[in-house]
Order: C-alpha cells, then sequence, then structure tokens
C-alpha cells in the first residue's frame, strides 16, 4: 500500500499547571493513499489533536508522523504545500470582504499566480453552487454557505492530502450532503488525492468513510472498513426502545445477562436506549426491568447494526456518555 | 515537487494580507467617523488650550504633527499589537501558520494596510486643522522631514511587528497592555509637546517609541524654534538604528512564537 499518512506511537500531553491531560496515547495509524479515511470518536476522544499534528500546527510529545512521506517535526515546511485544512464552525477570514476576495487571499498564502487562482475559485463556487454568493460578503453568508467557501479554500491549492475537521457540525442535512457530495467527487477526479475525516458522526463517516478508526480517550480501540467494523456486532441483536422519562435504568439494563452494551440518548422527552444483545431471549430480562421500572414504553424495533453500535460494543457506553465523561 | 519561491510566496502574502484593510479603508466607512473626524476633535481641543494659555504659534503646530503620528501610534497599537491575538479567536491564525507562507509577511501585509489606513487620517488631520487655524511649516524643510516621517513609519511599523508576537504570549490581557500603553506613550512621545519639556531621562526613556525621536526630528525641521532635544542628525540614527533593532528583535520573537507554539496549543490554535 502506498502510504499517505503514518502515525508510530504517537503521544500527545497536555499541561497545565495542575495537571497533564493524555489527549494522544500510543496512536498507531496507517492511511493508503486515496483513501478517505475517517477518525471517529466522541468529542475529547483526540480527534482534532491528532488532526493539529498531522497538519503541523501541534508537536507531538513523543512518537512519529509521516504525511505524504514528511516528518510532521522536522519537515513540517515542505510539508505545508502539500496539505489543506477545514474545520466545522470555521469563522475565519475577514466579513467585509466578497466571497471570491477572501478565497483569493487565502490563495496568496500559497503562492499561486492570481489568475490561475481566480479561475478555480469560480470553477469552484460554481461546483458548490455558490457562483451568486461571489460577490456577497463573508458576513453576509449563511452557516452553510459559510462552511462550503471554506470547503473551497481547502481544495484551492490542490493539496494532496485534505483535512477535514468535523466539517458538517452545526449544518444542516442539505448543506452538509453537499459538502459530502463534494468531497467525493473532488477524490474522484485524481485517485491519489486522500481525505482524513475527524468526526462524531456516525452516519457521516459510515457514509463517506473507506475505512475508519475509533478513537477513544486517546487511543485506537479499533479500525477497518465500516462493514468490517458492523460485523463485530454483526453477532448481535440490535434493539432500539423509547421509554417515557423515569428512573435511571441504564446499569440495571447493563447487568441483564445477554446484553452485551447499552446506551442512552435524550431526545424530544423520551429516553431512547440501544441494546445490544448476545440473544433474542436476553429480551425478556430487559422487559422485566423495563416493566418493574414503571416507564411506558413508546416504541421497540430491532434494526442492523451501524457504527454506533460497535462503538457501544467496543467501548461499553454511548458516544453521548463518553463525551460527558 | 515543484512549488513557488519563498519570495514569491512573502511578496504575495504581504499583498494578500494588506487587501483587506485597503478594501475596509471604502467598504466600511464608520472609519470616517472613527478614524477621521474623532481625533480631529481632539487634536482640536488641544489647540484651543494652547490658544487658552496664549501659548506661541509653533505649538499649534506640534500639535498638529503629534496628531498626524498618533495615527499611527494607535493603529499600531490597536489594529498591529492586538491583531494576532484576534486573529487566533477566529481562527485565522491557525490558519496563516500552517500555510506554507511567514507570519513575518502576514505582519507586513497588516503593517502596509495598516499605513495606509493611518494616512488617510494623517492627511486629514495635517490639512484640516493646518488650514483652519492658519499654522504654517518651513518649506525648505518639508523633503527632508518626509525622509524622516517615513523612517520613523517604519521603525513604529517593526515595534508594531515585535508587539504582535509579545502581545500573543499575554492571551487575554493582550486588549489591558495595549490600553495600558495607550495613554502614558501619548505622554512619553511628547505628542503634544516638545519632549525637551520631560527632561532628559523621562525624555530617554520616551526615545525607545520610535515616534518620540521621530516627531522631534521633523518638529525641528518643519517648525523652526522648537526646542532641541538631542541634535537632529542623532534623532535620525537613533530612529534608523530603532529600525534594526525592532526588525530583528520582531524576526527572533516570531521565530520563538513560531516554536513555542507548536509546543503549546494554547498559543496559536483557536480556541473552542
Amino acid at each position: 500500500m502506498d502510504i499517505a499518512v503514518e502515525t508510530r506511537a504517537l503521544r500527545r500531553v497536555y499541561k497545565t499547571r495542575s495537571q497533564e491531560v493524555v489527549a494522544l496515547d500510543g496512536v498507531d495509524l496507517r492511511i493508503g493513499r486515496g483513501e478517505r479515511f475517517g477518525v471517529l470518536g466522541p468529542n475529547g476522544a483526540g480527534k482534532t489533536t491528532l488532526i493539529k499534528i498531522l497538519v503541523t500546527l501541534l508537536l507531538p510529545s513523543s512518537g512519529a508522523a509521516f504525511v505524504d512521506g514528511l516528518d510532521v517535526v522536522t519537515q513540517f515546511r515542505e510539508l505545508r504545500h502539500r496539505i489543506a485544512m477545514v474545520s466545522g464552525g470555521e469563522n475565519v477570514g475577514f466579513g467585509m470582504l466578497k466571497v471570491k476576495e477572501q478565497l483569493w487571499m487565502f490563495s496568496q498564502f500559497y503562492g499561486m499566480p492570481s489568475n490561475p487562482a481566480k479561475r478555480r475559485i469560480a470553477e469552484l463556487l460554481e461546483r458548490l453552487g455558490l457562483s451568486d454568493a461571489a460577490d456577497r460578503r463573508v458576513s453576509g453568508l449563511s452557516s452553510g454557505m459559510r462552511q462550503k467557501m471554506n470547503l473551497i479554500r481547502g481544495l484551492i491549492t490542490n493539496p494532496r492530502i485534505l483535512f477535514l475537521d468535523e466539517p458538517t457540525v452545526a449544518l444542516d442535512v442539505g448543506a452538509a450532503r453537499d459538502v459530502r457530495d463534494e468531497v467525493r467527487r473532488w477524490m474522484a477526479e485524481d485517485p491519489t488525492r486522500t481525505v482524513i475525516l475527524t468526526t462524531h458522526y456516525m452516519m457521516e463517516a459510515d457514509e463517506l468513510c473507506d475505512r475508519v478508526a475509533i478513537v477513544n480517550r486517546g487511543r485506537i480501540v479499533a479500525q477497518g472498513t465500516p462493514s468490517e467494523l458492523k460485523q463485530q456486532v454483526q453477532q448481535n441483536a440490535i434493539v432500539d426502545i423509547q421509554l417515557s422519562p423515569g428512573r435511571r435504568l441504564l446499569d440495571a439494563l447493563r447487568e441483564v445477562d445477554g446484553v452485551a452494551g447499552a446506551s442512552v440518548a435524550e431526545q424530544d422527552g423520551i429516553d431512547r436506549f440501544t441494546l445490544l444483545l448476545s440473544s433474542d431471549a436476553a429480551l425478556g430480562g430487559v422487559m422485566r426491568i423495563v416493566e418493574g421500572s414503571g416507564r411506558e414504553i413508546r416504541g421497540l424495533q430491532k434494526r442492523e447494526p451501524t457504527l454506533e453500535d460497535a462503538f457501544v460494543k467496543l467501548v461499553g457506553r454511548g458516544m453521548a456518555e463518553e463525551e460527558q465523561g | 515537487m515543484s512549488h513557488p519561491s519563498a519570495v514569491r510566496i512573502f511578496l504575495k502574502t504581504i499583498v494578500a494580507r494588506a487587501f483587506p484593510r485597503f478594501v475596509g479603508s471604502y467598504r466600511n466607512r464608520t472609519w470616517i467617523v472613527t478614524e477621521t473626524l474623532l481625533p480631529l476633535i481632539g487634536t482640536i481641543a488641544m489647540i484651543y488650550v494652547y490658544r487658552a494659555l496664549h501659548a506661541p504659534a509653533r505649538y499649534l503646530g506640534f500639535v498638529v504633527l503629534g496628531g498626524v503620528l498618533l495615527a499611527f501610534w494607535q493603529n499600531v497599537i490597536w489594529a498591529m499589537a492586538t491583531q494576532f491575538f484576534w486573529d487566533r479567536g477566529q481562527g485565522n491564525l491557525e490558519l496563516f501558520a500552517m500555510a506554507p507562507t511567514s507570519l513575518a509577511a502576514i505582519l507586513l501585509g497588516m503593517a502596509l494596510g495598516g499605513a495606509y489606513l493611518s494616512l488617510t487620517r494623517a492627511v486629514t488631520v495635517l490639512i484640516v486643522v493646518s488650514v483652519l487655524f492658519g499654522v504654517a511649516y518651513s518649506t525648505s524643510g518639508i523633503l527632508p522631514a518626509l525622509g524622516v516621517f517615513i523612517l520613523t513609519i517604519c521603525a513604529l511599523y517593526c515595534l508594531g511587528m515585535l508587539l504582535a508576537s509579545v502581545f500573543l504570549f499575554y492571551h487575554r490581557e493582550a486588549w489591558h497592555l495595549a490600553d495600558a500603553l495607550q495613554e502614558p506613550i501619548y505622554f512619553l512621545s511628547g505628542f503634544y509637546f516638545p519632549i525637551r519639556s520631560l527632561g532628559a531621562f523621562v525624555g530617554g526613556v520616551g526615545s525607545l517609541i520610535p515616534l518620540t525621536l521621530g516627531l522631534d526630528a521633523i518638529r525641528q525641521l518643519i517648525l523652526p524654534g522648537t526646542p532641541q532635544f538631542i541634535p537632529l542628525h542623532w534623532e535620525i540614527v537613533a530612529v534608523v538604528g530603532q529600525i534594526v533593532l525592532y526588525a530583528v528583535l520582531s524576526q527572533v520573537s516570531l521565530r520563538y512564537l513560531e516554536r513555542l507554539a507548536r509546543q503549546d496549543a494554547r498559543l496559536i490554535l483557536r480556541s473552542t
């Protein structure tokens, strides 16, 4: 495999006056050229730290990282010509500039000749449906338009490796889809291009990535194609149960024989439990706990496994729970 | 893999980073009030103070020239020294840092754009107040004074480049630091009076700011009768020395900043 990104025992510790926080703890990764690789995990898992090291903004505390064959610690000046990064929720640039002016400005920091840069900007604006906004001030853009503009900023310079850090965070469904579509299209134009994407949206990773690494508490707990990861829970029955609000049940459900993992998320006043059962027989024990709690069952479905289920199986808890610590 | 030369990127970065400030000068017209009318009122108020005290006519000239250079000092403090701090909060700084350009080029671009903006304010103060109050200048000194002015502005923006990274080290205190520097510098640089009035020691301390000696030299050149702080040619030599000193210090500081930033995530990375 032609390697685009490789890390070896990568570790990063943040030191504050009172404590040390281990953000990355021995991360080993090999990402092939031409891959769309997802780094998946809850907030605080270490995804952004990993990206910041790979794009040369942060030094690792120990270990090594190579991007496009270059050492991120010692060969960062050369590497910066070859990469770009787009983060979700970016508010970069200057509000009084027009969209096309802002994009031109960033292209100049890479030394692009002005006219080819302007042509490329016009082409990308067209592709992302932003041509009409080219002369609009950046301050007047919606968050979806702004993120498309940010994506264009990342693409203008034709990077060999594009880093996307939570690129669709806080976007509506349509804008998020447009961003994902453009990433696919950009990759399809040149098979040597590589995308490294961090996200905590399981669906996004499942839909967009060829391979995924699941990161939790600074460590990679599993990696593989989305279907390989989902196969880890293939032998489990996945059951979603929606319950009316009431006393805490999660720990009791995890104690039931045959429950391999459980998570809960509150949505619209309803607690949505996801249970990984090693056999359908475990459902009887689950129902006894639910009935004993006096909580009303609002819905119950058995379904196909997702990456979220793989995460629950691997970590033992849901992403939301991990984020809350 | 071929890519543009470092010099090309450096020059393009300067132009690109200056661009928002050029554009801002005509797109965001509030500057006409904040950058021109309000300072004009301040300068005029000081002229009335001198008039009420029956000060000699050349004192009006001191105030006008002080008002001219004041525009640049405020720009350096508020739009340059604190700019990296704001850029960091917005996420611009991490994009600047991970581009194959240099932060020095970014700062030079800011300086160029900032100097252009300040020039409009300075020229307004100079023309309006001089005409309004009939301030006369020695015409033979105008060209040399222009030369000293350019040197002074170069030294001042080199100091601004140094302050930009120094302010970033102070994190949240940047705003307060800028505030704290503003008024004392008005006083120490002799914006409204000849620096000689402060005596050798205080004047010497004030001379660390390039404006002090530059302003005094310009006054000596075009306002005959200005009390001499130190001989004119020594003032010019000192300003040239400050250009070199602050240029070197700003580069050292920027390199330190870039190195430290990769170790300490808080320095450049957007706070989330």
